[in-house]
């Protein structure tokens, strides 16, 4: 595959930059970034075709985000907790939640760590430190608050990452959020993917305010608008506003990002979109933008790309077909985690479970 | 008449209100150029346009309040809430506010907001687009809460709440059969008053009450039992609040047997009030003990939602172990 596409947006940066940017190890930094990327691409593309087929249930793309979503990833500490908004699932498999756990969430079967509960693009990793996510949009941003609260007031060396759409700035967690976090001076990064839809209602319509990140001064802290499809200036940006948090308090950045799918699976933009649209969302693909740096300065060749695509989709296959023939979770899975303890009703609904759905009613 | 599904009636009813009463607006997420995420809205901002059919940004306190604030200077909002798991941030603004309004104001200041929502599982939504919370706002006074099961009553249902009401509505949609609810639907005007239940099916040997997307699935179940000789009669609430309850005592004396079907948890759950009224009013008709079928009491689960929504098998069992219980 070619990285040469008519219109492209290349990145604006040469070989002599990159080392001052992501330091001597450059080169290496840039293929991991890039992996990681590219494998958010062949997830989606995969698991919305299977969507198609009816082979998962519901699919929620982040084809265009993987810029910032992996950027993210790779400026944080492992001691960071993130409270996911809609998209970023691609940030938990990069602090290293296993693959082949998120491909088994896909398909909601039993091995699924959250025991099928949640629609698919829904993972839970505490091991990494991504908190479980609510389809509620903006109701995280006020727990990372909390949360980087607990970890000052342990000592703790820790931030807590806010990440959220444009649509969520409109929503009552936002404004307690982003003034909590100004009031107590917290170790809180409020990210902000604007993707400039929230499903249908463009980012004009949703605020008065054309930029969103100058929203923080109004909480009396410091915001930043970034381009969010330029993997290195996410990184860039983000590690050395993680490093402030601790003596500066919050900061807000905005990585600007185009939707390139339909909102989820079950979404028709063709509804609402605008011509011309798509076109520009192309010119801003963060993954061919990155190609077309690695081809200029000649740190991965097409066929060695070529190569790790094919690693990855052959990966991904083999995952998804040990997923595809895993049982779901067992009915007694119904019963358990409503509370600590099951007590009644719950003891009754499942002992009343056999008795109502054994066998077959003529 | 044509025939038409729940969600084009819905639809139906939303334009032949707007065409009649300049005062009605809608809004909600999504409502306008996209025509709601459910199409409930389809084409009414090309009719009606933007002022009317209002795009609002994603905040569910923010439309339920600003609803409130036209509702007070005399608009007739609908606002929608594109599904019932979202409903709550506007929950102070539906409890605290729209239900009190009335009261508090020593009657000045009635508060007509109809608030539309999807509601239910049974779509593969997982727990945040498949909750069933209609005891909470039935037990909260000052709200109606109107549950429709056939498109006619969705629209007869919604033109009396847009018209003929003066109080907050909760508007409570059963997605899961809005394209397989079909039937006929008068065209124009057409009203259901509140508080009159409908009787599905009658039957002499247990009386069967539900409401929403229950309803179709508890007439395959008393369909199912009728094979075996068991002749159950159906009633379909339609309002939660106002409620129908001679209509369902009435029947529970005629037959003595009473199952309840919903698809909310069961503890403290809507099936409780009506337990509690034919206990207190019909107790001495009663050859049986009253039978509740519900979800369970947990939260909606997405891998085994067909395990936790009541069955036509887990229905029709219910109904026959009830009209044999001796
Ligand atoms: C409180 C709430 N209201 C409505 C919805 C339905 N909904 C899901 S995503 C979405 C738009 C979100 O837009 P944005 O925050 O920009 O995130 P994006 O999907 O663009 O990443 C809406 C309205 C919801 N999930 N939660
Ligand atoms: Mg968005």
């Amino acid at each position: 595959m070619s990285a040469a596409v008519a219109g492209l947006v290349p990145l604006p940066y040469g070989r002599e930059d990159l080392p001052g940017l992501l330091g001597p190890n450059w080169e290496e930094w840039l293929r991991t970034a890039y992996r990681w990327m590219l494998l958010g691409r062949v997830l989606d593309t995969r698991m919305l075709g299977m969507q198609r087929q009816g082979r998962v249930g519901f699919y929620g793309p982040a084809t265009g985000h993987e810029a910032a979503n992996v950027g993210l990833a790779l400026s944080l500490r492992k001691e960071d907790w993130v409270f996911p908004g809609l998209r970023e699932q691609l940030v938990a498999l990069a602090r290293g939640h296993p693959l082949g756990q998120y491909v088994h969430h896909l398909f909601t079967n039993g091995v699924d760590p959250c025991k099928g509960r949640q629609m698919p693009c829904h993972p839970t990793a505490r091991e990494v430190h991504y908190v479980s996510m609510s389809s509620t949009v903006g109701s995280q941003i006020i727990h990372a608050v909390g949360c980087a609260y607990a970890m000052r007031l342990r000592k703790d060396p820790g931030a807590a990452v806010a990440c959220f759409g444009d649509g969520a700035t409109s929503t009552n967690e936002f404004h307690a959020g982003m003034n909590f976090a100004g009031v107590y001076q917290l170790p809180v990064l409020f990210f902000c993917a604007n993707n400039q839809w929230a499903i249908s209602l463009p980012v004009s319509k949703q605020t008065r305010v054309p930029v969103l990140a100058d929203k923080a001064g109004e909480y009396g802290f410091n915001g930043v608008r970034i381009d969010g499809t330029d993997v290195i200036a996410v990184f860039h940006t983000v590690r050395a506003a993680r490093e402030r948090l601790a003596e500066q308090g919050p900061t807000l950045v905005e990585p600007l990002v185009y939707r390139m799918t339909p909102h989820t699976s079950s979404d028709d933009p063709t509804r609402y979109v605008p011509k011309g649209w798509m076109e520009e969302a192309a010119a801003h693909d963060p993954l061919t933008r990155l190609e077309e740096l690695l081809d200029r300065t000649g740190v991965l060749a097409v066929t060695a790309r070529e190569t790790l695509r094919q690693e990855l989709e052959t990966e991904l296959r083999k995952l998804i077909a040990e997923a595809e023939v895993t049982p779901p979770p067992g009915p007694d899975t119904l019963f358990v985690d409503t509370f600590r303890d099951t007590f009644w009703p719950l003891t009754e609904d499942r002992d009343s479970f056999d008795r109502e759905q054994g066998g077959h009613f003529p | 008449m044509t025939q038409v599904t729940l969600i084009q009636a819905i639809n139906q009813g939303l334009r032949q209100a707007m065409k009649t009463d300049p005062d009605v607006v809608l809004m909600g997420e999504d409502i306008g150029v996209n025509g709601g995420v459910f199409r409930a809205t389809d084409g009414l901002y090309k009719e009606f346009g933007e002022a009317r059919v209002i795009d609002t940004p994603l905040s569910e306190n923010g439309i339920v309040g600003m609803a409130i604030g036209m509702a007070l200077y005399g608009l007739k909002p609908v606002a929608e809430i594109q599904f019932m798991d979202f409903i709550y941030p506007a929950f102070d603004q539906i409890v605290n506010e729209a239900a009190k309004f009335r009261y508090r104001s020593g009657g000045q200041f009635p508060c007509h907001v109809v608030i539309r929502t999807p509601f239910g599982g049974g779509i593969r939504g997982g727990l945040y687009h498949s909750q069933s919370t209609e005891q909470l706002f039935a037990s909260t006074p000052g709200l109606k809460v109107v549950i429709p099961s056939t498109p006619a009553d969705a629209k007869g249902l919604l033109l009396t709440a847009i018209h003929d009401e003066e109080d907050p509505v909760i508007f409570l949609e059963p997605k899961r059969i809005y394209r397989t609810a079909t039937g006929e639907v008068p065209e124009g005007d057409h009203r259901i008053p509140f508080g009159k239940a409908r009787v599905v099916k009658e039957g002499s040997d247990v009386t069967v009450v539900s409401y929403g997307a229950m309803v179709p699935q508890s007439l395959q179940a008393v369909n199912a039992v009728e094979k075996m000789g068991v002749h159950a009669e159906l009633i379909d609430l339609r309002t939660l609040v106002p409620l129908d309850y001679e209509t369902v005592l009435r029947s529970v004396e005629k037959t003595g047997r009473a199952v309840i079907v919903h698809e909310a948890s069961k503890f403290a759950g809507f099936g409780a009030e009506l337990s509690a009224i034919i206990s207190e009013r019909a107790l001495y008709h009663l050859k049986a003990p009253i039978l509740r079928i519900a979800g369970y009491d947990t939260p909606f689960p997405y891998a085994l939602e067909n395990l936790y929504l009541p069955s036509v098998d887990r229905i029709a069992r219910g109904i026959e172990r009830t009209a044999t219980a001796t």
